[in-house]
Formats: structure tokens, sequence, C-alpha cells
């Protein structure tokens, strides 16, 4: 039977109403090196960051959790969790048909921040589900998902490749589309060739 | 001799029994289409692990996009896939037209699936040839070819290329289709269709190649769903996903045709799902054809400077090989923030270790020939 978009955010919402109340941080790199908490304030550290391009200003306050038009984004549900939070996102939409589209990064240098995307499609409903979290910048880590979906092992690889983020728990992290002696990523904004 | 050169080294025993050792297939073989190395532990004839190693024909097009305008970016997207150019580019402009909430002329939307339909057809072709090439068959890559070149010209005459093709515009096209291309598209169409006919009768219906790809290579619809497989791949595991019905993109919610799937999830399922295809294809063309209205085939006011408004947009379409998704974040400048490619053959190639287990050498073969894949797709 096929999901439907109703219960996804619901779910989704439960999901992501299981960090509410926690402020502070997540995976591996939580702290700076130096051992002081970020600097970054704390609501954008735990990675509820939504992306709130194309939502209506007025509305009292961007949720983690939205429902997007199809026809604006190309996608029908936005969801921002915590790193740790990737798994059981993962897990949730496992059971509910979906297959893995692709993972991917975005490096936001001026905030200092990875954002690492996951993108869902359903195989029979019209559903696209993505999924994304914030990281530091400094310490880029979080789980992997490749148990769950055996796809994201070569994503996750290519992820590292380009970000440099780092997939705690992934079987095989070797260099995937860069030459095996490349210590560079070169997605990353800061670098040169 | 061969393991002195350094082809094939002896491994060690694996359970004390069986001797296994380490084939080299490619980066230079010719069945794999390109630049592929696949790295096998060999148990005699049979493969205990087939590990695909790419990235020998890496160019980062991610980076590329992040480092020219919108707009130069879009010959590009012809070169990821270069079998199916067209669909590609339709999946960038899509993504650009989406976030600058361009409406593109319906005459220009017929002639993107036009020619996009040809490109499949085209791309078809390819495969079906080097398929049967891999099988041992010389003689149909010869056919295929032959038919393969009215597409070429086709396209060549609406748009200079022939192979990486840069036809679409934001928010529209190039230059018109004009009356010679559409003449020329139909009489192809009245060509084609007694062609496959004869496909048929020639080659899919062969005892030799029914023994080959029956029962070979079984990809079911949970490991496609599990890597991320799509196109005919998840199609010929019996799963109707088709990004023109399940994500409609331009005029294809007008049109009549059938997502052919075959249950059976073997190397023939996909190579019947291919087949069919080609005549759905046919089909699209001729009503697209009898529909294409006249009119303007540029959407009127597009900005001269592409200054997309900050956010993410995706857009995806059904290219020959599966789902193709352009992911672009703009900061709301001229050029791009990120460009994401979600190629096709990347995930349905993902599954190969998974699904070439415990098969012997010939059969991955022609596994890995009906996933159809294009290398320069995967490397990107």
């Amino acid at each position: 039977m096929n999901p439907t978009l109703e219960q996804l955010t619901a779910q989704f919402a439960a999901l992501v109403a299981e960090r509410a109340s926690v402020s502070l941080p997540v995976v591996g790199g939580a702290l700076c090196p130096d051992g002081t908490a970020s600097s970054v304030e704390s609501g954008r550290r735990s990675g509820f960051t939504p992306d709130t391009s194309g939502v209506n200003p007025d509305l009292p306050k961007p949720s983690p959790v939205q429902s997007v038009a199809h026809a604006l984004k190309g996608y029908d549900l936005n969801a921002t969790v915590a790193p740790d939070q990737v798994v059981a996102a993962a897990q949730l939409l496992d059971r509910a048909g979906f297959g893995l589209d692709a993972v991917t990064g975005v490096d936001w240098m001026a905030q200092n921040e990875m954002e690492v995307v996951y993108d869902y499609f359903h195989p029979t409903a019209s559903l696209r589900v993505v999924v994304r979290t914030r990281v530091p910048r400094a310490t880029p880590e979080l789980p992997t998902i490749s148990p769950v979906f055996p796809g994201a092992n070569w994503h996750e690889r290519e992820t590292h490749d380009f970000f440099g983020i780092r997939f705690s728990g992934h079987p095989n992290m070797k260099p995937f589309l860069l030459p095996e002696d490349a210590d560079f990523h070169p997605l990353r904004k800061d670098y040169a060739p | 001799m061969i393991a002195e050169k350094g082809l094939i080294t002896s491994g060690h025993a694996s359970d004390g029994t069986h001797e296994t050792f380490t084939l080299n297939l490619g980066p230079q073989h010719p069945a794999a289409h390109g630049v592929l190395r696949v790295l096998m532990t060999m148990d005699g004839e049979w493969i205990q692990r087939a590990e695909p190693i790419i990235g020998y024909i890496h160019r980062m097009h991610e980076k590329m996009g992040e480092n020219r305008s919108w707009a130069k970016f879009l010959p590009n997207t012809s070169r990821i896939d270069y079998l199916s150019a067209m669909n590609y580019t339709h999946a960038y402009v899509g993504a650009v037209e989406r976030a600058l909430k361009i409406e593109v002329p319906e005459r220009a939307e017929y002639a993107r699936v036009i020619t996009s339909e040809l490109n499949r057809i085209s791309s078809h072709m390819v495969w079906w040839g080097a398929l049967l090439l891999d099988l041992g068959g010389f003689t149909p890559i010869l056919y295929a070819f032959d038919d393969r070149e009215k597409i070429l010209d086709l396209l060549e005459g609406l748009c200079g290329a022939r192979l990486t093709y840069c036809y679409y515009r934001f928010g529209g096209l190039y230059n018109d289709v004009d009356d010679a291309f559409l003449k020329g598209t139909r009489d192809f169409v009245a060509h084609m269709k007694p062609r496959l006919t004869m496909y048929r009768e020639l080659v899919t219906d062969n005892i030799i190649l029914r023994k080959r790809l029956t029962d070979i290579g079984p990809i079911s619809a949970d490991m496609c769903r599990r890597y991320g497989a799509t196109g005919p791949v998840i199609r010929g595991a019996g799963v109707a996903y088709d990004v023109r019905t399940v994500e409609p993109y331009s005029v294809y919610p007008k049109l009549k045709f059938k997502i052919p799937t075959y249950p059976q999830a073997d190397s023939m399922a996909r190579y019947l799902v291919r087949m069919d295809e080609m005549e759905q294809s046919l089909s699209i063309i001729e009503q697209a054809l009898d529909l294409i209205p006249a009119g303007p085939f540029m959407a009127p006011k597009v900005p001269r400077v592409i200054k997309p408004p900050a956010g993410d947009y995706c857009y995806a379409v059904e290219a020959a090989r599966g789902r193709f998704m352009v992911r672009i974040v703009s900061d709301g400048k001229e050029i791009p923030y990120r460009v994401k490619l979600r190629a096709p053959s990347f995930s349905n190639l993902s599954l190969y270790e998974e699904a070439s287990k415990g098969m012997i050498l010939p059969d991955a073969l022609a596994m890995m020939g009906s996933l159809d894949l294009v290398i320069p797709d995967i490397d990107r």
C-alpha cells in the first residue's frame, strides 16, 4: 500500500520532535577542536536550519517538516533532521517503501556548515522526499545509511570524495571518483585548484 | 603466461578447498563499453565478488557547474550520458525554468518531447546493437546503426549536432522545428515500425538469444528500490516506475502511452522492456506530431542574465537509462551555487556487486549488457 503525504509528514514530525527539547549537539565533532562548544548559535548547530526558500515569510515559524508544492520545487516533503537521525529517517522511509535517489552535500562556507541532502523516490506513489541535515564544517561527520539502503554506499563515497564529509560506520570508505592520491575535496568552496 | 603479465594473479584459497584468483576486467575491455574496471575474485568460472571500480573518465561536471554562468553549463549536460543528451538537457533547463517560473510555450514542449523520444530510440538502438555484439551476434549492430543514422540526420538538421545536442534553451528551443524535420520524422516513424518487427523476428525470437538472457541475472524489484535502480531495470522487475507518469513533466500527461513491464526480473525482461519502449516512443512521436501547435518556440520574457531566486530546485526526467535528476542550488547569483547530477547508470551499476555474486563470467557480462551502462554517465 502506498504511503500518503499526511502519514509521512506526521511520522517525520514525530521524529523531529524527539529532538526539539535537546539544544545541543549530536554526532562526533559536536565540540570545537579547542574543546568548547561551538560559537555558532545552538539551534543551527543541532541541525534545525530548515531551508526556508519558497516559504511564505509571514507564516509564524518555519517547521522542520514541510510539505512543498511539487510544481515549485520538484519534491513533496522537505524534512530537516539532526545529523544522528538520518539513519532513523532512512529506516522510516525504507518501511514506507521508498527507494534511494541520491546523497549529496552542499558547502555553506559563510555559515561554516556542510549540508547533507538525501533524496528519496517512491517506486509506485508520486512522492518525493528530501531529508537534510547540517554538520559543522570543521568536523563533518555523520552516520552511514548504507546498512538500510545499500545504494548509499557509493553515494556516500562520492560525497566523501567531493566534500570530505565522513560517514562513520561506512564499510568501504575508499577514494571513488577522484584519483587514489587525491588529498583535496573539489566541491568545498575554499578549494582552489 | 597471462599470470606473468599481471593480468591474472593467483589468490588465496577461500575455504581450503577452492583456489581463487583475481581477474581484472577492464578498464579497457570491449564488454565494459568504455573505461569501466571490474575487479573480480573468481572461483574457476564462478564470480565470488565483482567490485566495479569507476572514475577513469571522471570530469567533475558538478564543479564545472559552479564556475560558469547558468547558461554556459548547458553544453555540459549533453556530455554526461552522451547517448541521451536531449533528455539530460531537458532536466537541466527544466530545473532552471522551475526556479525562474518560466512558462514554456506548447510548441516548444511538443518539440522537446519529439526530440527526446527520438533520442531515446537512438539510444536503445546503440544498446541493442552493443548487447548483441557482446553476446556474439555481429549483424544486428549494422541494422541498428543504419536506422539510427536517420535519427542522427534528423537531429543534425535541427540543431547541428549529431550526438551532443544542445538544442533546448531556458524558456524554449534554440530554433523552431521546421517542416522538413516534421515530415522527416513522420517518414522515420513509418520506416521504423516494420523495422522493429524485423528486429523481433531476426533477434528477439532467436533461440540462442533467449538461452543467453532468460533467467540470467535476476534483479528483484526490492533490490532496485534499495539501490535506486530505475528505468528499464526496475520496469524489467515488474514495477511500472516511469518518471513520465510518476512525476509528469512537459506535455507527457497529454499523450497516451503504455509503460512496458515484465515481471520476470531477468536479463530478457530488461531486453523486452527496451524493445517495447521503442514502439511506445514511436507512438508518442506520432501523437506529438499530430498535436504540435503553431506558435512561438521561446517564452516571451526570459531574462538575459539568469539569476534564479535563492533556494534549491529539482527536476527529474525519464532518460533512456532511467531517472535523471538535476538538483540546483541557487544563492540568487549569476553562477550556480551547486549543481547535483543524479545519474541513472550510477545507481544501476551500484547493484552489480550484489547481483553478480555466484554467476559465471559470461552470464555476468550478459547481465552487464542488459543494464545498458554509459560510463561517462557514471563517472560524470
